[in-house]
């Protein structure tokens, strides 16, 4: 423990914390923490903060990164690492000062609030997370030790299921259909809708939906789609690929909320350490590394920033509202405090972005939009009149998963010879033709069959392909 | 609903490197990715004629982790803090993107990765299987190679894989002992005597050398008009990288250098390595050179010989015949002679070329190539130091 306080005063702290956090309404689930030193909050890093984990070269070249990064000062270890489970779990860097544990605890519970109450990440099975994440290591180690199986296998197929692991849904709300619903869905869609001119219309001819096709619906769960269509996969295969979708279903929701989430937690840290009291010494400590934590980083977009931003802005419309915004959107029906609850609980950073990010943040933030020309980044629009619209559009396709391209699997026997046909969703962005081909050729190497990849590059319509031959890309006109 | 607080535990134990096993297993595959490049490495100019314990930076891209992600035309959305951005302002450049955290959906500069490796390391990894071909038995075995470690004896420090436990729990037991006195029956009563630094027993590796028989490399360079600085500098490139794969891997392997233009001299490592001189060429001088000094110092019944030749072939005319003998005398006498011609392409240079008169050339022994860049180095000596034993083959 680092000098000048002990787990009394961490405890003490802790209660008055603990105190503020009912005090505001807040809603958590127990928490422990942990003290560690930063050998120790490396290792938990490059493992995603879990005490087990399976093992695999990409979480020693992580740790190395980590390391690197840190011994030669490019940057410092985060002040916590706290991990959605029930009981929540945290661990804090045993050399920071008693400032920075105060401060880091009550990030903690706050995060914590939000672990709980978020809708999005509602489908994190948070209470069985610890012996879940156990339960796949020793599965893992299990093969890896099968002499029957051997590691190099295993690790072929660890690093092709991570090529493709957040190819998964985006959005767990969205009610799945069964076969039968699909079945159902594809027959009403293919009737000609009923049309009150069909006297003088032309009929539209009936076109007989393929059933027998799979899936009869775009699937975006590649990972449990090739476990579940290639049955030349071994049981250890399939278990493999339905590990590393599992452990991307509970990391994904994470990442669909990291700016709401950071900026919740730092909206309220900053509020209980307010309402704490602290003495003179701790509170001057505090706002100085609270303003560490908010301020912009030019050149890029700081999720503490934006986020605490946003909330602080929501609640204050609601609570404050100028003139001009009462003209433009009517006097607030809710409190502030009501308000920014409900959206604690129902939104996630791209709707969350798209509700709460108005003209007036976009221009106080100075975002602009870029775009690579060469080996130079030029800004293309800066947060002006016309500008605004475009950096938001911009900004919502990148944040949460936009950053992951959606690719979805259109036909499971493609040509009728067993060929797995994916299509990638174009938005304006085309793919990286590099990485494309490589992570084509694991989902090659998993589903055993050609591959066909459909894009668009350069605003032509490209078949990527990829069998035993190797790749080839084919244009269609 | 008590908050929990679990202390840090100062305990070793409970601090175990989680992450050791893959840790090692990546720098496994990045040794493995070094290796597949080396051909690129080895002809970037900083790693040639460099001190060996500088550190370089290595470019690799075998152990990217490949995922879709978006291409250089998707736009992105950056913050300007307190500082105005105007339209059309340049506001970084792409390759300072480099080097961050990768996460998903991460533009592609991200995932380029470089590793930290001294010249030594990496001419550890060039050379890892590489090693003089040929080499025959001689009276003389003074040459001491190291075959990896083999065990003698044991020692109180040491890494943790070597520890000895059976020894460990002895001396603890020897410990327990001298400590009391006592008799056998009452030590179930005594507290558990836990165990001590000064118990741990470790197996001491020492380095397993094995005498092999003597042997002496003689490097042979063109230094006459017509060996440009391009020209030189390959040639030197290339018995750097020789000089480095004998100074390694092997302990008492004698290297001869010869400088020749017209005339030919003995020099030394530095002579031969920096200064550069002019006038005619006349090849067979180099060899006689060569030839008269085996005869002196390292007679072929005691000693394994090599002989490499770098030249860009501009020879006298008249000296040719001249040449293909002394070099027919040399492939008698020693075990491998490679001859490397220096050709880097380009109108300016003239055909002359001894690969045509070397083509005559029938012994098993005797290997010409050519370099006509620096990509071209690494493959021929690699090709060089892993030959097959041609008359084994023929044999057969």
């Amino acid at each position: 423990m680092a000098s000048g306080y002990d787990i009394k005063d961490l405890e003490y702290w802790d209660s008055c914390v603990r105190e503020k956090v009912e005090e505001f309404g807040l809603s958590v689930y127990p928490q422990e923490f942990e003290l560690c030193d930063s050998g120790q909050m490396l290792s938990y890093m490059a493992y995603h903060g879990m005490p087990s984990h399976y093992s695999h070269w990409s979480y020693g070249k992580a740790y190395e990164r980590l390391k690197t990064l840190y011994d030669y000062g490019v940057t410092g270890l985060p002040y916590e690492l706290v991990i959605n489970a029930n009981p929540c779990l945290a661990y804090l860097m045993r050399k920071n000062s008693l400032c920075l544990q105060i401060l880091t605890i009550a990030h903690v519970y706050v995060h914590n609030d939000f672990f709980k109450n978020n809708i999005t990440l509602r489908h994190t099975n948070a209470g069985q997370i610890f012996s879940t994440f156990k339960a796949r290591a020793d599965r893992v180690r299990g093969y890896v030790e099968d002499p029957s199986i051997r590691f190099g296998r295993v690790e072929g197929v660890l690093d092709a299921a991570h090529a493709l692991s957040f190819q998964c849904e985006r959005n767990l709300e969205i009610r799945k259909l069964s076969r039968e619903q699909q079945i159902a869905h594809t027959i009403a869609a293919a009737q000609s809708l009923v049309d009150p001119y069909r006297r003088i219309h032309e009929h539209a001819p009936f076109i007989e939906p393929d059933l027998n096709k799979d899936p009869l619906e775009p699937e975006e769960n590649l990972l449990l789609f090739i476990r579940d269509h290639n049955p030349r996969l071994s049981a250890w295969e399939k278990d493999l690929l339905t590990i590393v979708h599992e452990e991307a279903q509970y990391l994904a929701p994470h990442i669909h909320t990291k700016i709401m989430n950071e900026g919740w937690a730092t909206y309220w840290h900053w509020r209980i350490m307010n309402s704490l009291e602290l003495p003179q010494d701790l509170h001057l400590e505090f706002l100085v590394r609270h303003n560490q934590v908010v301020r912009p980083i030019p050149g890029e977009i700081n999720p503490y920033h934006l986020g605490f931003k946003v909330w602080a802005d929501i609640r204050r419309r609601y609570d404050d509202p100028t003139p001009d915004e009462i003209d433009n959107y009517g006097p607030p029906q809710k409190s502030g405090a009501e308000k920014i609850f409900e959206v604690r609980e129902c939104d996630r950073d791209v709707s969350f972005l798209r509700r709460f990010l108005t003209k007036e943040l976009i221009r106080e933030f100075g975002l602009f939009q870029y775009a690579i020309k060469g080996d130079a980044l030029v800004a293309t629009k800066v947060a002006d009149e016309e500008g605004w619209h475009e950096i938001k559009e911009t900004l919502l396709r990148n944040v949460g998963m936009g950053g992951v391209p959606v690719i979805r699997v259109i036909d499971a026997d493609h040509g009728r010879k067993g060929q797995l046909f994916l299509r990638h969703e174009h938005d304006g962005r085309d793919l990286h033709l590099e990485y494309a081909e490589r992570t084509l050729s694991h989902v090659h190497e998993l589903w055993g069959r050609r591959v066909v990849l459909e894009t668009i590059l350069d605003d032509e319509q490209y078949l990527l392909q990829i069998d035993d031959q190797g790749f080839s890309t084919k244009l269609i006109h | 609903m008590k908050t929990v607080f679990r202390p840090y535990s100062t305990s070793e134990g409970l601090r175990s490197d989680r992450s050791a096993g893959d840790r090692l297993r990546h720098r496994q595959k990045v040794r493995k990715a070094i290796r597949s490049n080396l051909a690129d490495i080895i002809a970037e100019e900083a790693i040639l004629t460099k001190a060996p314990d500088r550190v370089i930076k290595v470019p690799i891209r075998g152990i990217r982790e490949y995922r879709f992600i978006f291409g250089e035309n998707a736009p992105r959305v950056a913050a300007a803090g307190n500082a105005e951005v105007e339209v059309g302002q340049i506001v970084g450049t792409a390759s300072d993107k480099k080097g961050g955290l990768p996460s998903a959906g991460d533009r592609p500069g991200l995932d380029y990765y470089e590793t930290d490796i001294t010249i030594e390391e990496l001419v550890d990894i060039m050379f890892e299987d590489l090693k003089l071909p040929e080499l025959e038995r001689k009276k003389l075995r003074e040459n001491l190679v190291v075959h990896g470690t083999q065990r003698l004896g044991y020692r109180r420090v040491g890494v943790r894989v070597q520890l000895d436990r059976k020894r460990t729990v002895r001396s603890r037991l020897r410990r327990q002992v001298a400590a009391r006195g006592v008799e056998r029956d009452s030590w179930s009563q005594e507290p558990r005597l836990s165990f001590h630094r000064d118990d741990l027993r470790y197996r001491r590796r020492v380095p397993n050398l094995l005498p092999e028989s003597n042997a002496v490399v003689i490097c042979i360079m063109d230094t006459s008009g017509s060996m440009d600085v391009m020209k030189k500098y390959l040639a030197r490139s290339f018995f750097f990288l020789l000089y480095q794969f004998v100074r390694t891997r092997y302990q008492n392997v004698d290297l001869v250098f010869i400088a020749h233009h017209a005339q030919a001299r003995e020099v030394n490592e530095d002579e031969f390595f920096h200064k550069g001189e002019s006038g005619g060429t006349m090849i067979s001088s180099g060899y006689r050179k060569a030839l008269e000094i085996t005869q002196d110092r390292y007679h072929p019944s005691l000693w394994n010989i090599y002989v490499f030749h770098c030249s860009d072939g501009d020879n006298f005319p008249s000296d040719n015949l001249d040449a293909e003998k002394a070099a027919q005398e040399l492939c008698a006498v020693c075990n491998l002679f490679g001859y490397g011609e220096i050709k880097p392409s380009g109108p300016v240079y003239n055909d002359d070329s001894m690969l045509k008169i070397f083509e005559s050339m029938d012994a098993v022994n005797f290997c010409a190539f050519e370099i006509a860049s620096k990509e071209d180095i690494w493959p021929s000596l690699q090709a060089l130091l892993s030959r097959e034993r041609p008359n084994m083959e023929a044999g057969v």
